[in-house]
């Protein structure tokens, strides 16, 4: 079948925009009478607030207003777990938590306003070490305890066959432990948000964000639901037919074009604060962070700590894998209930493993939260298991290329969720590739297929 | 205040500035001229870049009052009115964008280097463009762009 | 001394969020000059959203990429789609699109057939017209069906697509559930120089295959894979948010503080495209976006080891750390 637009290689759709300059992204839309928005972020890891004053900067030239955690309607967000402050109303958990915020005529009254925010945070011990978080005398990140539980365990558990009959099996046992950092997504354009009070009472919020219905859900709940605060609003806002709670139709997201993302833009980040501070002053309010907000304290990539127990033998199958892993989400659950299941499916890699076991702790920590980046949850995996196969093949003094090709998927084969796999092709993949590196393949392996192995 | 005049993609301003105003922030907010981009106001992306008088410079490190009187040209600039320069055709059909962010930046440092080499070994364009961030990581397309349309230009086909 | 050494990386990625649950929808118009919108909520982050999803539909309509518009802008008008992550733009949303594009040519075929004095069973749309199947030059413009439908049938020619997968909770006792909806395989070498005098780790060649089920836009599924395994390599020997984990102290603070590779950084890179059709994708395709930066990291490891005889399996691969290892070995070495 010839396709005329399908497969073929089209000029990107707005490409002719990027090299004019054309392509219009949040930061480059211009609206009169605009506010700049600054955020007084937590300057202590963990601590309570004692005191906070916002009247002597409410009063400066040029600001229009302040808001904390009074100010928000619903204060509590989240994926699956809603438990992070927009704005810090008693307890802070990382450096650099939000805890008032200001919209101002220019950067420098904005600035100006933040210094004169009065606030006293009795300064509590954090936890940084995940480790060390995990143990019962630890400092509580949250009031639940600092690991997640799953299905009652302190873990996932995702397990096929009998990993113990597995070892049992196997005439090496190879251990090895995996660490894998934590990045920045670093777009090169920043988090940026512009709110904007409509004619009729509404609300559009120009986003960088990657799901804007995604994050509109979050959103609503956030400014529609809980608490009717509008008396705090602009009287603008007030007057709308709405009330003090705007709906999912009440509030426009406009976006769609974005200067990278990487996973990083998932978040609210930018947009909640920008939108309490358009309701409060009745204007156009805008908040892009600097690049320093944006590493400091920007959604990042968890560190994780993986460790692999194989159990092979003396020709290469891996009779038994056990994984156990621990991922240090920071101090709120962002996406780490989800990716901790994710992480479990796939650890194990893209091998048959007749007996498998995968536990995988989500451990909180006092740290910027974490959250989704390129390949979460299986990029840490992939990592941890295809060095574990180099060191394998290191021990038995086998090919890594072989010990692949041992041990690869074929069709039929199961996930350790015990899904069976349809359209594998790892072997495909790997013969091109030994073709296209000049790597020699005896018969056995030049000629496999994924075709369902026998049993 | 001061009064600044300065010349941009061809049109004379005046502008009203401070003593720290970024040329940055006299082309995007004040001249609404949004081709250079905010990355990081602190010179290391790149995103920002502009040719001033000729030589490629970073707007978010560039104190406006200090380039009083001088000739800018940014990515809306640098084919003519109406026209597409070489660069932006070799980028465009060379698929050298992705997200588009870095690309206003990355055309004006390419032109930078074309003015000054107009055939650019590989090395050569890699060690020009290396001051341009792209995390989408476009640079092996961008490079063939350059290399295209200094070949064009060599050729006698196009516009340096 | 320079030494050279070759690690390979093997990986698999799924499709959509994991354990389902995510969905898109999409609406196809086709207006009186034969020219279609797709409007979708899918959000243009550079991965090629807006240019893959419209040669769909420009595919199933007989239309040209050019003359299909795509309008993503706002969550007013555009409908919904859960996000741009987890790859599967691709896949989801080019299902609804595709699903919006078949049930508007449905509409387009009713209109025409009996103009062209045939069932609509009997019509295709190519070449920018509605004809039969078997004969070519018994045709009708698209925008002439498109104007009658609207303007005399008063006919709203329109499509709706919808794609989700059902939500697949875990089981609670050994995590079993269905989570996937294709996966997409790859194999990956990578060859690096280290000098054993300053430590420094030069990636020479990566030469990745990858499988794509089907490359919409062989050209940005290029850009994909590229791009992120530059991005995989930059995370194996420059970036570390937490230099000393687990203390938060001495975070870098800025992109000169933060290195991400530049324009000297990057390799020779080959890319060899498979396409292994995904059985239900759109034309076969599979999602590949966030793949591409996960074998890297282990192949450069992998590699490491292979020059120098060490293992350094805490990323990323400083110069530092292969000094140290090195000074290690050669201790043990003595001792042993």
């Amino acid at each position: 079948m010839t396709y005329k637009s399908v497969g073929e290689s089209k000029p990107r759709y707005n490409a002719l925009a990027h090299v004019t300059g054309e392509a219009r992204y949040v930061d480059d839309i211009f609206i009169p009478g605009t506010l700049t928005v600054k955020v007084l972020r937590s300057p202590v890891h963990k601590g309570i607030i004692r005191k906070l004053d916002i009247s002597k900067a409410e009063k400066i030239p040029g600001v229009y207003g302040v808001i904390v955690a009074a100010d928000v309607p619903c204060n509590t967000y989240g994926y699956l777990t809603l438990d992070q402050a927009v704005l810090a109303e008693k307890e802070i958990r990382y450096m650099g938590e939000p805890i008032a915020a200001v919209a101002a005529d220019t950067v420098e009254i904005a600035n100006e306003a933040l210094d004169l925010i009065e606030f006293d945070i009795e300064k509590q011990t954090p936890v940084f070490d995940p480790l060390e978080a995990m143990k019962p005398d630890a400092p509580k990140v949250r009031p639940e305890g600092n690991v997640l539980m799953v299905g009652g365990r302190p873990y996932r558990l995702v397990y096929n066959g009998d990993i113990e009959k597995g070892f049992a099996q196997a005439d090496e046992i190879v251990e090895n432990t995996f660490f894998f950092p934590s990045q920045e997504h670093a777009p090169i354009e920043p988090q940026v948000s512009l709110a904007v009070p409509e004619k009729d009472g509404r609300l559009t919020i120009h986003t960088v964000t990657q799901g804007m219905h995604f994050l509109l859900k979050q959103i609503q709940r956030i400014l529609g639901q809980g608490e009717d605060l509008s008396h705090r609003w602009s009287e603008r806002m007030q007057y709308s037919s709405r009330g003090g709670h705007l709906g999912w139709s009440d509030i426009k997201y406009v976006g769609g074009n974005v200067g990278g993302a990487f996973g990083g833009k998932t978040e609210l980040h930018a947009d909640a604060i920008a939108a309490l501070l358009a309701l409060k002053t009745g204007r156009p309010c805008k908040w892009r962070w600097t690049r320093e907000e944006e590493m400091l304290h920007s959604a990042r990539h968890s560190p994780w700590r993986i460790t692999f127990k194989d159990g092979v033998t003396k020709d290469g199958r891996i009779v038994a894998r056990q994984v156990f892993t621990l991922h240090d989400a920071g101090a709120y659950t962002g996406f780490s209930s989800y990716v901790v299941d994710k992480h479990a499916f796939y650890v194990a890699g893209p091998y048959h493993l007749p007996n498998v076991q995968v536990k995988c702790s989500v451990v909180y920590t006092n740290k910027a939260p974490t959250g989704a980046i390129r390949g979460f949850g299986v990029t840490p995996g992939t990592y941890a298991c295809e060095i574990q196969m180099n060191m394998i093949a290191e021990r038995l003094g086998m090919d890594p290329w072989d010990l692949r090709f041992v041990n690869a998927m074929r069709n039929g084969d199961q996930l350790a969720t015990r899904t069976r796999l349809e359209s594998v092709y790892l072997i495909e993949t790997m013969q091109k590739l030994a073709e296209v590196v000049n790597h020699p393949l005896n018969e056995e392996y030049a000629t496999l297929t994924s075709a369902p192995r026998e049993i | 205040m001061a009064l600044l005049e300065i010349k941009v993609n061809g049109r004379e301003y005046q502008v009203a500035v401070d003593a720290t105003t970024s040329l940055l922030t006299v082309l995007r907010e004040h001249l609404h001229i949004t081709g250079p981009k905010v990355g990081c106001e602190t010179g290391d992306c790149g995103a920002c870049s502009v040719l001033v008088n000729g030589k490629l410079r970073r707007a978010c490190l560039t104190n406006a009052l200090t380039i009083q009187g001088a000739e800018v040209v940014t990515v809306e600039g640098v084919g003519g009115s109406g026209r597409l320069h070489t660069l932006q055709k070799a980028f465009y059909e060379n698929h050298a964008t992705q997200c588009g962010f870095c690309t206003p930046g990355m055309i004006m440092a390419s032109k930078a280097l074309l003015d000054e080499n107009p055939n650019p070994t590989e090395m050569e364009i890699k060690e020009a463009l290396s001051g341009n961030l792209c995390r989408c990581a476009s640079y092996p397309n961008i490079i063939t762009a350059v290399k295209s349309a200094a070949q064009k230009v060599t050729d006698g086909g196009g516009d340096r | 001394m320079k030494k050279r050494g070759k690690g390979i990386a093997m990986a698999f990625y799924p499709t959509g969020m994991g354990g389902g649950g995510d969905f898109t929808n999409a609406i196809v118009k086709i207006k009186p000059d034969g020219t279609a919108d797709l409007i979708m909520g899918t959000v243009e982050l550079g991965q090629g959203a807006n240019t893959v999803l419209p040669q769909m539909v420009a595919e199933i309509l007989g239309l040209t990429y050019e003359q299909v518009r795509f309008i993503n802008d706002n969550t007013d008008t555009c409908p919904i789609c859960f996000g741009s992550f987890a790859s599967r733009v691709t896949y989801f949303a080019g299902n609804a699109a595709v699903e919006a594009a078949t049930s508007a040519r449905e509409k387009l075929f009713e209109i025409a057939a009996p103009d062209l004095d045939a069932p609509p069973e009997m019509l295709e749309a190519a070449d920018g017209m509605i004809r039969i199947k078997s004969r070519p030059d018994k045709a009708v413009p698209i925008g002439d069906v498109a104007t009658k439908g609207l303007y005399e049938l008063h006919q709203f020619v329109v499509g709706t697509g919808t794609f989700g997968r059902p939500r697949s909770i875990p089981d609670p006792e050994n995590g079993a559930c269905d989570p996937l909806a294709t996966l997409a395989w790859a194999s990956v070498q990578i060859e690096v120089e280290v000098d054993t005098e300053t430590g420094i780790v030069t990636i020479l060649d990566s030469k990745s295959v990858y499988d794509v089920g089907k490359a919409i836009n062989p050209a940005l599924a290029r850009q994909q894979v590229e791009g992120g395994a530059i991005m995989g390599m930059s995370w194996a020997t420059l970036e570390n948010l937490y230099p000393q984990y687990p203390s938060p102290n001495f975070q870098p603070r800025s992109l000169g503080e933060y290195m991400i590779a530049t324009t000297m950084d990057i390799p020779n890179i080959e890319t060899f495209m498979l396409e292994c059709p995904s059985p239900h994708g759109p034309f076969g395709a599979k999602g590949i976006g966030e793949m591409t930066a996960n074998p890297p990291s282990p192949a450069v490891v992998n590699a490491v080891h292979d020059a120098i005889g060490v293992w350094i399996t805490d990323i990323p691969i400083t110069p530092e750390k292969v000094l140290r290892a090195l000074e290690k070995k050669k201790k043990e070495e003595n001792d042993g």
